[in-house]
């Protein structure tokens, strides 16, 4: 079983976070964020606010993975694209192989425009993230984790304090 | 539309730019058992900064629906932040697709047994889903950071602890008997799965 965890190099980060920066603007998108397929925020870019971005990021998670259920049981592989039109924002959401790319995008903007802008980049974010894969992957076999190292007080110094 | 590489398994998510590890964690068990409420309680008695939100998605009587979720920030390692993200599943029966779909990409699970006698075959039933689940996204829970926690210790039909064990353990795994509604036992079986996903951490 294939075990090893994902390891985002600054570099990486950097990069990614430019296109969703571009996302952004060539949208007129309030927010733009990058979330994994099992709820872990990778990377955001926008107007933060108060907006708990952590949730945002489990739920956009779990809600493509109930919509890909359903997709499943109609006999479709998955839905690519989801999109969520309130009275003022609205959130637009597509699946790049293993990551979801969430744009947050208000009356400033239109969904056609998100649609279109989203796509433009989606081949650039999964060649990030497929970068992303190879460097975890060779970090894993060459032993460079920064937890090889770990100790048994390391980890039992996280629990001393209540 | 583009695909990358198919998913794999594990999901622990280190993050050079924001010095950051994120780690997942499910809680299991059959219905009623007290998922929620160990979340609960660790949510209520955490320190504000430690916590983010409880996201409950319930039903109109407050059973599960398909997940509770909070992040959890526990310190500092090697200078990097530890987060666990820590997730429940609906334990009834009939929301077996949205259970299955929260396992997905799980670093270390908590299986919450009920430890009332009428509850024993709905325990049973749970863990074998479990394996069956984990299975489906090849796990092994042999392999897999985990824990037994026997709830409810307080009610007064309960099955002893040394039954339940050699019943429902399955890899020599930690045993933690627990009161959830009051908060026994929670935070220690939260520090035995939490342990073992760092020390995994070592491993890979």
């Amino acid at each position: 079983m294939a075990n090893s965890p994902i390891l985002i190099r600054e570099q990486r980060y950097h990069q990614i976070k430019a296109l969703l920066a571009r996302l952004r603007l060539d949208a007129s998108a309030r927010l733009v964020v990058l979330v994994d397929k099992d709820g872990q925020q990778i990377a955001v870019h926008g107007e933060l606010g108060e907006l708990d971005t952590t949730s945002l990021a489990s739920l956009a998670a779990g809600n493509v993975a109930a919509t890909g259920g359903m997709a499943k049981l109609i006999g479709e592989r998955e839905f690519p694209t989801l999109s969520h039109e309130g009275e003022r924002e609205s959130i637009h959401i597509s699946v790049i192989g293993r990551v979801l790319l969430l744009v947050v995008f208000d009356d400033r903007s239109s969904l056609g425009l998100v649609k279109l802008r989203s796509k433009q980049v989606s081949q650039e974010l999964a060649q990030a993230f497929a970068e992303v894969e190879r460097d975890s992957q060779a970090s894993a076999a060459d032993g460079s984790l920064p937890f090889g190292e770990i100790t048994d007080e390391e980890i039992d110094s996280l629990f001393s304090q209540p | 539309m583009l695909r990358t590489q198919p998913t794999k398994a594990s999901m622990t998510f280190i993050n050079y730019a924001s010095r950051e590890i994120n780690c997942k964690i499910v809680y299991y068990g059959p219905g009623l058992c007290g998922k929620t409420t160990n979340l609960q309680h660790i949510y209520d008695s955490t320190a504000a900064q430690s916590k983010g939100k409880l996201i409950s998605l319930a039903t109109e009587t407050d059973r599960t629906l398909f997940f509770d979720f909070m992040p959890l920030e526990l310190g500092t390692v090697r200078g990097f932040k530890t987060r666990f993200h820590l997730y429940t599943v609906p334990g009834q029966v009939f929301y077996e697709a949205s259970r299955k779909l929260i396992l997905k990409g799980v670093d270390g699970v908590v299986f919450v047994a009920d430890s009332q006698e009428e509850r024993m075959d709905a325990n049973i039933e749970s863990l074998y889903n479990l394996e069956e689940n984990l299975r489906s996204y090849g796990y092994e829970l042999m392999k897999l950071p985990y824990v037994l926690q026997l709830n409810k210790r307080d009610l007064p039909n309960v099955v002893p602890p040394a039954d339940l064990t050699a019943e429902l353990q399955r890899k020599g795994e930690p045993v933690v008997e627990a009161i959830a509604s009051n908060g026994v036992g929670v935070f220690d079986t939260l520090k035995a799965v939490a342990k073992q996903v760092l020390t995994e951490l070592r491993k890979s």
